[in-house]
C-alpha cells in the first residue's frame, strides 16, 4: 500500500501483475446515464480492446467493476452482491461525479452520495459525463496501480468488512442477503 | 526403450504445439475481427495474457465436485483426442496412437469436452448455464449429422475407418478428398461452422444474451483451463479436417522436412479456420431452431449426396 511496494515485488508477482494489467475483463454495471459512454469506448473510434480491456458478462469472470453513474439505493444491493461474487484480485472504477459526491443527485432521497463508503474504489473518473478519453485515462491509471502492486483494495474490503457492512446496512433496510457472498 | 522416450517427448511436443497454435489462432482472429471493425485491436498474443491473468487469480470459486472436474475433463479429453490425430504424416517427432477404427472412436471422444462442460455447468445451478447447455447440445445434434454423413461417405468410399489409411490413399492417388468426394467436404465444411461456434452459430455463449452461457459461473483458473482445452480442441478439429480432406501435411522426419511440414500444416489449418470466421463476420446470430434447421437443410442433403456418391 505504500509507494515503495514497487521494489518489494518478487519476479512472480511482477509477471502476474503485468498480465493482470494487460488483461482487464470489465463488468460494466450500467447503473446510470454513464452506461452510454461505454459503447463509444469499446467500439472503433476509441477501441479500448487495444489495452486488453474486454467486456465480461458475469461477475465470476470479471476483474473490474465499472459503476457508471448514480447509484440508486435499490441498485446498491445488487452492486454489493456483484462485487462480492467477483474473484480476487478485483478492482472498482467509479465513473462520473455521481459516484464521487452524488453529482446532480446530491440531495436525492434514493441515491447514495459517495460510492467508497460502500465498496472500495480504486479509481474515480471525474466528469458529467466523462468522455471516452477520460474513461481510457482512468483505465490507464488503474493499470499503473496494478503494475505497481498498489491496487489491493479487495484485501482492504475484507479487513474493514464490518465498517463497510455497517454503512451498507444503513442504506439497505431489508438486508436479506448472506453476510458473506463469496 | 528409446522408442518410448521419443514417443513421450513427441506427445509433449504435440500438446505444446496444439496449445500454442490454438491460442495464437484465437488471438489472430481477435486482431482480424478488430481490423474488420476498423479498430486497432489487441495484440495477437492477447489470449496468452488473458490465460496468464486467469491462472494468477487469487480466489477461484467452485460449485461442487462436477464444477471442479469440468475443466479438468475438458483438458484431459482434449489431450486424449490429440494423441489420436496424425499431426504430420510419417513424422517420428509427432507420433500418434492410430489404429483401425480410430475415426469412429474420435467421433465419440470429440463430444466428451462438451459433455464435461455440460455436467459442470449443470452443477453450478445458474439458469444461464442450463440454457447454454441445452442450446449447445441442440446445436450439436444439428451439426453432427452432416459431419457424420461426410465421414461415413469417406469410410464407405475407401472401405476404411482409419485416419492414417485415408491419408495414405490421398498420398498415393495424389488427389485430396475434397476433390475425390467434394460433397463430403462441403457437408463437413458446413458442419465446421457450427463446431467453431462463431457467429451466426454463437448461440451457446451468446454474449449479451446468456451472460456467456455454460461458463457463466466459472472464473479464474477454471475458466483459464477451459480456455486452454478449447484452444487444443480447435487445433484438433482443424488438423482432423486437413488430414481427412486436404491430404494432411508432412514429408519425413528430417529437421527441414519437419519445419516444412509444420508450415504447410499451419497454412492449411489457418485457411480452413478462416471459413467459419469469415462467415461469422457477415452474419448476425441465429436462434436455436434456426441453427438446427440450417444444419438439417442443405448440409445434410449434401451429406446424403456424398454417401450416394461414395456408394456408386
Amino acid at each position: 500500500m505504500t509507494s515503495n511496494n514497487k521494489d518489494k515485488q518478487t519476479i512472480v508477482e511482477y509477471i502476474q501483475n503485468w498480465s493482470r494489467k494487460h488483461s482487464l475483463f470489465v463488468m460494466a454495471y450500467g447503473t446510470g446515464c454513464g452506461a452510454i459512454e461505454i459503447p463509444a469506448t469499446m467500439t472503433s473510434r476509441y477501441d479500448a480492446e487495444r489495452f486488453g480491456i474486454r467486456g465480461a458478462a458475469t461477475p465470476r469472470q470479471a476483474d473490474v467493476l465499472l459503476i457508471t453513474g448514480y447509484l440508486a439505493t435499490k441498485t446498491l444491493k445488487r452492486v454489493i452482491r456483484v462485487y462480492e461474487q467477483m474473484q480476487d484480485p478485483k478492482y472498482v472504477i467509479g465513473f462520473g461525479s455521481c459516484t464521487i459526491n452524488g453529482g446532480m443527485y446530491y440531495d436525492s432521497y434514493n441515491t447514495i452520495n459517495a460510492l467508497d463508503r460502500y465498496i472500495p474504489v480504486d479509481v474515480y473518473i471525474n466528469g458529467c459525463m466523462p468522455r471516452p478519453e477520460a474513461v481510457i485515462s482512468g483505465f490507464v491509471q488503474l493499470q499503473k496501480q496494478i503494475a505497481e502492486g498498489t491496487a489491493n483494495n479487495a484485501a482492504k474490503y475484507k479487513e474493514n468488512l464490518e465498517w463497510y457492512r455497517a454503512n451498507q446496512k444503513k442504506i439497505i433496510k431489508n438486508w436479506r442477503m448472506p453476510d458473506y457472498n463469496w | 526403450m528409446e522408442d518410448l522416450g521419443i514417443k513421450i517427448i513427441g506427445a509433449l511436443l504435440t500438446v505444446i504445439l496444439a496449445f500454442t497454435v490454438g491460442m495464437t489462432y484465437g488471438g489472430i482472429v481477435r486482431k482480424l475481427t478488430a481490423r474488420v471493425q476498423n479498430r486497432r485491436g489487441p495484440v495477437i498474443w492477447q489470449n496468452f495474457l488473458d490465460l496468464l491473468k486467469l491462472q494468477s487469480k487469487k480466489t477461484n470459486i467452485a460449485h461442487g465436485f462436477m464444477g471442479h472436474m469440468a475443466p479438468v475433463w475438458i483438458i484431459i479429453s482434449a489431450g486424449t483426442v490429440l494423441m489420436f490425430i496424425p499431426i504430420l504424416n510419417g513424422n517420428l517427432w509427432f507420433p500418434n496412437l492410430t489404429f483401425h477404427g480410430d475415426l469412429i472412436f474420435l467421433l465419440y471422444m470429440m463430444v466428451f469436452g462438451s459433455l464435461g462442460m455440460a455436467l459442470g455447468a449443470g452443477q453450478t445451478g445458474n439458469p444461464n448455464s442450463a440454457i447454454g447447455v441445452t442450446r449447445g447440445l441442440s446445436q450439436m445434434v444439428g451439426f453432427e449429422i452432416p459431419f457424420v454423413l461426410a465421414l461415413v461417405a469417406l469410410m464407405v468410399q475407401y472401405k476404411t475407418t482409419s485416419i492414417q489409411d485415408i491419408m495414405d490413399i490421398q498420398a498415393q492417388t495424389g488427389t485430396w478428398m475434397m476433390f475425390a468426394n467434394p460433397f463430403a467436404f462441403l457437408a463437413a465444411l458446413f458442419a465446421s461452422l457450427g463446431m467453431f461456434r462463431y457467429s451466426p452459430f454463437d448461440i451457446v455463449g451468446a454474449p449479451a444474451e446468456l451472460a456467456s452461457g455454460p461458463v457463466s459461473e466459472f472464473g479464474g483458473k477454471y475458466l483459464g483451463t477451459m480456455m486452454s482445452g478449447g484452444s487444443i480442441f480447435a487445433f484438433i478439429k482443424l488438423t482432423l479436417y486437413v488430414d481427412l480432406f486436404m491430404g494432411g501435411a508432412g514429408f519425413g522426419t528430417g529437421i527441414l522436412a519437419t519445419i516444412m511440414g509444420l508450415g504447410i500444416l499451419l497454412l492449411k489449418t489457418f485457411s480452413l479456420y478462416m471459413v467459419p470466421v469469415f462467415y461469422g463476420w457477415i452474419s448476425p446470430r441465429y436462434r436455436t431452431e434456426q441453427a438446427i434447421r440450417y444444419f438439417w437443410g442443405w448440409p445434410t442433403a449434401l451429406g446424403v449426396i456424398a454417401v450416394i456418391w461414395a456408394i456408386f
